[in-house]
């Protein structure tokens, strides 16, 4: 079979088996665009910016495991690709990106929409690739998908010259089954030594902690790590990340950790004698203040990646590998093992997590006049029964979701953690919804987070991805707000807008339905209107308590057991606003 | 304390912008560098000499290793073996200081590479250190030029750094 370049790259995407490629044409990937209208195989989901095709594509492939496909053109349509890039290199998402690129003989003379587009995404992918020879294209692409998806996956950039896509160039097509690499071997099962060593010393722990990250999720060990939990009966905690990878309804569960952990997640890190790490990174929103972290615990980390292991924090039992066959292989020595779990340290080291959660560290003022924001996320748990695919922007109501919606399945909550990008939550629900139709799809917003990429409704409708936004609306970038409250005196540095457009027209002029709420009373029926209306977006626009913040939380340069609590409850200042 | 890493890469284009662009990413030093392709055309060789506690140290090979082109990866510090830095100094001469400058360049076994009426291009080789003695044996205001290859390194003994 003979083809062109542009011909190979969307057969190539076919028998890779990619369902949707979001993109925006522009001229140096014409020739490919002109290739995608002649088939019907492989979908092209037409964006409004390209930071929204990487977002749908991410938010596509934590939903589904399966990499994102992203096509854009060479300069701006590659540059704004580099958000989206970084977003999901962050979090370690599967992801190819296609960038076209002027001719071959023309690159480096600052050609017109000329952007080193190799050089630029270099610190932000696993891997880049620039195709100078259309014979090593489908090897190439095949390549790309290899690099993304295995190991600890992540971003992969094939950079296109136009001239490689030339449709009266033909050469012949084969595209392989499996590809090798001898720079690459990702796949390791874990050193049997060393499994059984932290096994041994797990069964000795008097006060223990499973602490689980985004790797179980992306490494599909949900169900591993309930087992292996359920098998111990040690407390779990998940970061961000992690929320979903172990059922956060299940009595085991303490709550994220981190800043805006749990009480007694945090807690009992700090007095912990042993944390298992699995699939987690130790980042620094989850360490705190380094010097004081876990400082009575003996630490085992499994990591697929070694850069990961003793990076900030070091590590006794290191474990190199996937976390899926390393928990498996525990799992099997637990079952084979004379020792068990102390029972008697545990009952004791439980009776003092049940002090920490008596505190109860999410409670909030219930009796408001305003529309709590963490009302309207426990709304939302049970208007979709705790089954919804939900997705965020960055802020404070970021954490809420993350805190006050229980996931109980992995895969279900889809923000952006590494990276922090405001703008994600819309074009990911829109990659989520297209994956799942049937699904009930909510994006978790705030006024400033949505209007970074608010464009992106006008996809949703092309597209009838029927997500529903809730946008919790406090007229604040409310967590720079929070932050500005207790390090900067309240002085309130533009972390407010005068002007904050009217998203129920908004919505409307986009095609979709909106929804303003003004009152506590009005939020569940609102719920349950919008999810009842299967086929259509719906905005909600929910206005919410200018002045609530995030608790609790741990302030920058302290430890996990220097938690700020909610002082006390009703000393907003409510009532005045009311 | 000092290492030095030798570093099988893909010869590819990019392939060392890559390992530059880690090191100032993550604001590691980079103290010398030295690139060539090795006997299989499709492999270089970079010789990278660097400084860091054993904490960063194992960072920088872990993320060196991470890098999709890194093929192998050895430090040299870690075990016995040979380093050697080629230089070539361009120094002003007159009648008085050629003699000087010649037995100098013996003791050092170096060699005269180019001869002009008011030059000397001297070549030395040989661990660094040996190198820097050179150059403050030499008064400084005659020398034009100092040209350093930065050090190579290789591991004495049967093992090698290879596919």
């Amino acid at each position: 079979m003979e083809l062109s370049g542009a011909q190979i790259l969307v057969q190539s995407l076919k028998d890779e088996g990619v369902e949707y490629i979001f993109g925006y044409p522009g001229g140096a990937v014409l020739h490919l665009y002109d290739a995608i209208f002649q088939q019907d195989d492989v979908k092209h989901i037409l964006v409004r910016h390209e930071q929204g095709a990487t977002h749908s594509a991410d938010g596509y492939a934590r939903a589904t495991g399966k990499p994102g496909v992203v096509l854009v053109t060479s300069g701006p349509g590659a540059t704004n690709a580099i958000t989206g890039i970084a977003t999901a290199y962050m979090d370690s998402i599967p992801m190819v990106i296609i960038s076209g690129q002027v001719s071959l003989p023309v690159i480096g003379s600052d050609a017109f929409q000329e952007v080193d587009m190799v050089g630029i995404s270099r610190p932000c992918v696993k891997h880049n690739f620039l195709v100078k020879d259309v014979t090593k294209l489908a090897e190439t692409v095949k390549k790309a998908f290899y690099v993304a998806t295995s190991g600890r996956p992540g971003p992969v950039v094939v950079d296109i010259p136009k001239d490689i896509t030339d449709p009266n160039i033909k050469v012949p097509y084969k595209y392989p089954k499996k590809v090798t690499m001898r720079s690459y071997n990702p796949a390791v099962s874990g050193h049997k030594g060393q499994i059984k060593k932290a096994v041994e010393l797990l069964l000795t722990a008097q006060k223990p902690v499973i602490y689980s990250g985004g790797g179980v999720i992306l490494g599909e060990a949900s169900a591993e790590l309930t087992e292996f939990s359920r098998l111990l009966g040690y407390p779990i905690t998940n970061t961000l990340m992690g929320l979903g990878a172990y059922p956060a309804t299940d009595k085991q569960f303490i709550g994220m950790l981190g800043m805006h952990g749990s009480y007694e997640a945090n807690m009992a890190m700090h007095e912990s004698d042993l944390i298992i790490a699995i699939g987690a990174r130790f980042d620094d929103r989850v360490t705190g203040k380094l010097d004081l972290f876990c400082p009575y615990a003996k630490i085992i980390h499994i990591d697929i990646d070694p850069a990961s292991i003793s990076k900030t924090v070091k590590v006794d039992i290191p474990i190199v590998g996937e976390v899926k066959p390393v928990l498996e292989q525990m799992i099997s020595l637990l079952n084979d093992s004379k020792t068990k779990p102390n029972k008697k340290a545990l009952e004791s080291w439980w009776q003092q997590i049940d002090q920490w959660r008596a505190i109860q560290c999410l409670e909030y003022d219930r009796d408001s006049l305003l529309i709590k924001p963490q009302y309207v996320i426990e709304q939302l748990y049970e208007v979709t029964r705790g089954d919804a695919y939900v997705t965020s922007d960055v802020g404070q109501h970021q954490m809420w979701a993350a805190q006050y919606y229980r996931f109980d399945k992995p895969r279900r909550w889809i923000n952006s953690g590494g990276l922090g990008t405001m703008g994600f939550g819309l074009p990911a629900a829109i990659g989520v919804k297209l994956a799942f139709p049937d699904a009930d799809v909510a994006c978790v917003t705030g006024e400033a987070s949505i209007q970074m990429c608010i464009q992106e409704l006008s996809t949703a409708l092309q597209y009838k991805t029927p997500v529903k936004i809730i946008n919790l609306n406090n007229r604040y970038m409310g967590m720079v707000r929070q932050w500005q409250e207790f390090t900067y005196e309240s002085r309130y540095s533009h972390s407010y807008m005068d002007t904050i457009p009217e998203f129920v027209q908004l919505a409307e002029a986009y095609g979709h339905v909106g929804m303003r709420i003004d009152k506590p009373h009005e939020v569940r029926p609102a719920l349950e209107k919008a999810f009842a209306l299967k086929d259509r977006t719906v905005f909600l626009d929910i206005m919410t308590d200018r002045t609530e913040n995030v608790y609790p939380m741990i302030e920058a340069g302290k430890g996990h057991h220097d938690m700020k609590l909610r002082v006390a409850l009703g000393t907003s200042t409510d009532r005045e606003l009311a | 304390m000092r290492h030095i890493l030798s570093i099988l890469i893909e010869n590819e284009s990019g392939a060392l912008s890559r390992v530059a662009g880690l090191f100032s990413a993550r604001g590691y030093n980079i103290e010398s560098l030295a690139v060539a392709v090795t006997e299989d055309p499709s492999l270089s060789r970079i010789t990278l000499v660097t400084r860091g506690s054993e904490e960063i140290i194992e960072q920088i090979t872990k993320q060196l290793n991470k890098l999709i082109d890194v093929v192998k990866l050895i430090d040299l510090a870690e075990s016995e073996h040979i380093e050697r830095e080629l230089m070539m100094v361009k120094i002003k001469t007159d009648e008085h200081s050629r003699d000087e400058i010649r037995s100098l360049a013996d003791i050092f076994r170096g060699k005269i590479l180019d001869v002009t009426p008011t030059t000397y291009v001297v070549e030395i080789t040989g661990p660094s250190e040996k190198l820097d003695a050179f150059v403050a044996a030499v008064a400084s205001e005659t020398i034009i030029e100092v040209v350093r290859s930065g050090p190579t390194g290789i591991s004495r003994g049967e093992k090698g750094l290879h596919l």
